[in-house]
């Protein structure tokens, strides 16, 4: 009997893990912002000594409490996930990868968990100083939850510090500063947090807009106003700034994805950037079509981005399939310096990977040395391209690039309409003008909703992006999936998709009507 | 300097040591879930209820917290074990996971207006996390001695069409772990221990006399079952064959007496053994003794009395020469310290990480002490401060 790997295993485990990962983000960007403008709006509330700030902070922080609740539910599945749905990848990647979900719960979750307790029980009982201390120290800790979990991600998609070992079958680590340190953690730490702090100003705007608009708490609502407006301006100047390094770090590890982000199909020196476009969604790999019914482009501009020179060749999704081109991105195999192989040569080369570790196992159990070392060597030559050997054809490294591409548009356009949005506001609150500004605050009010959308987006680029790796080039999502039936990741899927949106119903009537109940004792004059 | 210039084995044991804290820690702290079954048994009113609940919802955390850390650490260190038992044990975790998922809304909702389901269902998310929690994770303990189905062969990765390294041989994919009557009484000596836990941690930080007095009547309810089932099964583990390793070559075999043999050839482990026994039954037996001197200090006697009980239990799994996660369908596949661990850099790296669990765990008691100086009684619930 020929087994395989069922594709519809592999399509509800990742379905699975994308709705658990989505409903996990619905909470995460607030915790992350949300924290510091507390801590900041608190720090006000010390100095000055003015009991106002201290109603303020507590409003924000019973909002505060009640997203954190269904954060810390829907992360605990993730936390588990690899193991019960990517239970091969947690084996052939679990020296490295497990270090940093293990660093999280030690250092950043229980710092979390231990001072926001203090923050919400501790307002009679300890000092002024010390709960500020807490609240700051909660901030710090969510943030360093966040580190820890991208740095992981981040060696997903750039693997680096590592070795594989054919005796285990798996990678071993070797250099755990370079885990840590890798260009791509750092920009994906840098722009995922931001956007955590943008969503939560646009939060803390839109829902002070909102009072405005019904003319309660007006005291609350300008003074929030004012602090979400300005770390919401500088967060979302910074966001846009770490987002360029991202799509940089993007251009020059993982030029498939670029492809997919931009709808790039044939490559060109001086590539231009697409501003606005519509894909054809017939468009197939090699077929010499338009991939655009329509676009406007920024000329050049795609390729200065991405390579730092309006002239550089920038690679098309065609031309990573075909191969032969010279490569302008840093990540590359010295054999591919000059020209790039074809996709199929790839596999090939993995399938030689994947055999000569075979080999190489049997003659250590047979105990051949001579046969064993030569293919230790056969390995170690092929080993850039192992995870090729578990495709079908060339066309399966393609990611879905229409999702990929109107993700990102979606989140540009967003990340530049943000920084209007807080500068105008800014300018309007200083000048005492903002309340007169109907539409304006129906504007943020409404952008609340929008900035959700626009991070989930973001995760989408990254992750659909890279599809069909979980690690980049090495491991393809069949050969990380683990061996159970279809049938048990539908029901679980099903019971999760249930169970969250039941949760995030209950979540949101808690909030409206919070937000409705307004601080308690006044708040405003 | 330090942890580089360990062996493999001693860093794989350090490690285990660590796990096994953490396993030990989580238990106790499953007091939180103990308690949450009893709400409504020693809570007859709504105020009686929201003080058991608040009392219980100033600590939840650290147990889910502790609980994701285990599972980060077992990852981290013995990653074969995190792939080839949530991955094949599916539903028995996912029948863990989902009464946590429902836990952590359950305490922040529950009181607030318009929660949609109903306070009353916030609470049932307790009980049954209460419930299922610590049967199952008791369970899913007792196999580290009893064994499970399934396969391990790190060559299947080279087979292109069906690359899957570990494999359950049983469709029930760990469910299957309560036919065995053993696990069972594992997993409801667990539960009747966390309620044990649950109503002396009452007693020592809810002042109310109604609440103490049923308490204490309760107290003697759960502990009798507790007895019977861990009796029940300590006499099962110290008489049935056991799987025991041969150092030199890692070749896995069944010995009779094997657990038995664990306990009086590591001293040391049976003496934590024998003394987290009395502990426990001295943190019962004082405040039923008298009254009240002692109401308030049973936990402080039960809590580190189970603490040693389940760290011997871990020791005896793991050390000695014995395969901690045995395969009843492939005796060489069981997973042993040794053949399931990380790199020795890996290790190495975390080793260094765990320096700051002390420190951990020393911000943890001083916030705690901060702001638990006096017990939860009906005024601090009428404050309106934050209430759960
Ligand atoms: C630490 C790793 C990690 C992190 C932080 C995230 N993901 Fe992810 N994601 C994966 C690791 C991963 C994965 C395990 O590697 C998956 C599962 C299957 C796969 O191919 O990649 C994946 C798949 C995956 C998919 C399915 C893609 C597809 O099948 O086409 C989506 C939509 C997301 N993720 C979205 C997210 C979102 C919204 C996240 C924000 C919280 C997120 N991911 C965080
Ligand atoms: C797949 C990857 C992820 C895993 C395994 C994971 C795991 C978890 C777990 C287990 C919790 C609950 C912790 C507790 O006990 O308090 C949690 C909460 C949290 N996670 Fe994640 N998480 C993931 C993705 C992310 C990402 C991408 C971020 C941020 C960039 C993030 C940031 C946070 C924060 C800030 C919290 C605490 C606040 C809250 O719960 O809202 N997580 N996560
Ligand atoms: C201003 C323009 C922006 C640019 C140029 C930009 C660029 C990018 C790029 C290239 C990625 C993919 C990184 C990868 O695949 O590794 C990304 C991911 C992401 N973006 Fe943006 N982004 C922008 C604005 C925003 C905004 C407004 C938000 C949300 C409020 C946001 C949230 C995210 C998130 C959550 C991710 C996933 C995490 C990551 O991979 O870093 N971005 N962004």
């Amino acid at each position: 009997m020929l087994e395989h790997v069922d594709l519809s295993l592999i399509d509800w485990s990742r379905a699975q893990f994308a709705l658990t990962a989505i409903y996990h983000w619905i909470f995460v960007p607030l915790t992350l912002g949300l924290a510091f403008i507390i801590a900041i709006m608190e720090s006000i509330y010390v100095k000055t000594g003015n009991p106002e700030w201290k109603q303020i902070t507590k409003f924000w922080m019973t909002l505060f409490g009640i997203n954190f609740a269904i954060g810390v539910a829907t992360g605990i599945i993730l936390e588990f996930q690899f193991g019960t749905n990517w239970s091969n990848y947690s084996w052939f990647v679990g020296d490295i990868f497990g270090a940093p979900l293990a660093i999280e719960g030690i250092m950043a979750f229980f710092l979390e968990s231990t001072f926001i307790a203090v923050m919400f029980f501790g307002w009679n009982k300890v000092s002024k100083r010390f709960h500020l201390a807490a609240s700051w120290l909660t901030a710090i800790g969510a943030n360093l939850s966040a580190l820890w979990i991208l740095v992981a991600n981040a060696w997903m998609q750039f693997p680096v510090g590592m070795q594989f070992n054919p005796d285990t079958a798996r990678n071993e680590m070797v250099d755990f500063w370079a885990v840590l340190f890798s260009p791509v953690a750092i920009n994906k730490f840098f722009h995922t947090i931001t956007s955590g702090y943008v969503t939560a100003s646009v939060f803390v705007v839109g829902i002070s807009a909102w009072f405005l608009i019904k003319k309660r708490h007006t005291l609350l609502a300008k003074r929030s106003i004012l602090i979400a407006s300005i770390f919401g301006l500088a967060s979302s100047l910074f966001l846009a700034f770490t987002g360029d390094g991202s799509a940089y770090q993007v251009s020059q590890k993982q030029p498939m994805k670029l492809a997919a982000m931009e709808g790039l199909y044939e490559g060109k020196h001086g590539a231009g950037l697409v501003a606005f476009g519509i894909l054809d969604p017939a468009k197939k790999t090699g077929d010499g079509k338009e991939a655009f019914f329509f676009k406007i482009e920024f000329p050049k501009l795609l390729s200065f981005l991405g390579y730092r020179n309006p002239d550089a060749f920038v690679p098309g999704v065609d031309d990573i399939i075909k191969g032969g081109f010279t490569p302008g991105y840093d990540h590359v195999h010295p054999m591919e310096k000059e020209r790039t192989f074809s996709v199929e040569e790839k596999i090939r080369r993995g399938k030689l990977a994947v055999a000569a570790l075979a080999t190489y196992r049997d003659a250590k159990v047979a105990k051949v040395t001579a046969k064993s070392i030569q293919a230790m060597e056969e390995l170690r030559l092929n080993f850039p391209w192992f995870g090729y050997a578990y495709l079908n054809s060339p066309e399966s490294i393609i990611p879905n690039v229409p999702l990929t591409f109107y993700s990102f548009h979606l989140m540009v356009y967003m990340g530049t309409y943000f920084i209007l949005l807080f500068t105008v506001v800014l300018y309007l609150v200083r000048k005492e003008k903002l309340e007169q500004q109907r539409w304006l605050l129906w504007l943020s009010v409404w952008t609340i909703p929008l900035v959700y959308l626009a991070s989930e987006a973001g995760w989408v680029v990254a992750e659909v992006g890279r599809q069909p790796w979980v690690i980049q080039d090495l491991m393809p999502v069949m050969a990380a999936v683990s061996k159970i039936d279809a049938t048990s990741v539908i029901i679980t899927f099903w019971l999760f998709a249930a169970v969250f949106t039941v949760l995030l119903i209950a979540e949101m009537m808690i909030m409206i009507r919070q937000i409705k109940i307004g601080p308690k004792d006044g708040g405003t004059k | 300097m330090m942890f580089e210039s360990m062996s493999i084995e001693t860093l794989q044991a350090y490690w285990w040591i660590i796990i096994s804290i953490l396993g030990s820690t989580l238990v106790f702290l499953m007091f939180v879930q103990g308690g949450q079954t009893l709400i409504y048994t020693i809570g007859k009113t709504e105020p009686e209820r929201k003080m058991l609940v608040n009392a219980l919802g100033r600590k939840w955390e650290f147990t889910f917290t502790t609980l994701v850390t285990f599972g980060g650490a077992f990852f981290a260190s013995f990653p074969l074990f995190y792939s080839t038992s949530f991955g094949g044990a599916y539903w028995v975790w996912m029948a863990i996971l989902f009464p946590f998922i429902i836990q952590a809304v359950a305490y922040e909702f529950r009181s607030k207006p318009d929660n949609f389901l109903g306070h009353k269902t916030y609470e049932w998310f307790l009980i049954i996390n209460g419930l299922f929690g610590t049967v199952l994770i008791g369970t899913a303990v007792a196999t580290f001695f009893t064994g499970s189905a399934f396969s391990v062969d790190k060559s299947a990765l080279t087979n292109l069409l069906d690359p899957a390294i570990s494999r359950w041989q049983h469709p029930a994919h760990g469910l299957e772990a309560l036919l065995n009557w053993r696990n069972v009484a594992l997993g409801l000596a667990v539960f009747f221990l966390a309620r044990v836990l649950g109503i002396l941690y009452f007693m020592n930080t809810i002042d109310d006399e109604a609440i103490l007095t049923r308490s204490k009547r309760h107290l003697v309810f759960n502990t009798i079952p507790f007895l019977v089932f861990i009796l029940a099964f300590i006499g099962a583990l110290l008489t049935m064959p056991g799987f025991a390793v041969m150092p030199q070559d890692g070749f896995i075999y069944g010995e009779p007496y094997k657990y038995f043999h664990n306990l009086i050839q590591m001293p040391l482990v049976m003496m934590m053994f024998a003394g987290g026994v009395v502990f426990v039954l001295l943190g019962v037996a004082l405040p039923l003794l008298d009254f009240s001197k002692y109401a308030s200090s049973g936990i402080w006697y039960a809590g580190p009395g189970t603490f040693l009980t389940v760290f011997a239990l871990f020791c005896l799994a793991g050390f000695n020469n014995t395969a901690y996660y045995p395969s009843t369908f492939d005796l060489q596949s069981s997973l042993t310290i040794h053949n399931s661990s990380s790199s020795h850099y890996t290790l190495t790296v975390m080793s260094y990480v765990s320096l700051v669990v002390p420190f951990v765990f020393a911000y943890i008691w001083y916030a705690w002490k901060a702001i638990n100086s006096k017990k939860i009684d009906a005024a601090e619930m009428e404050e309106g401060g934050h209430t759960y």
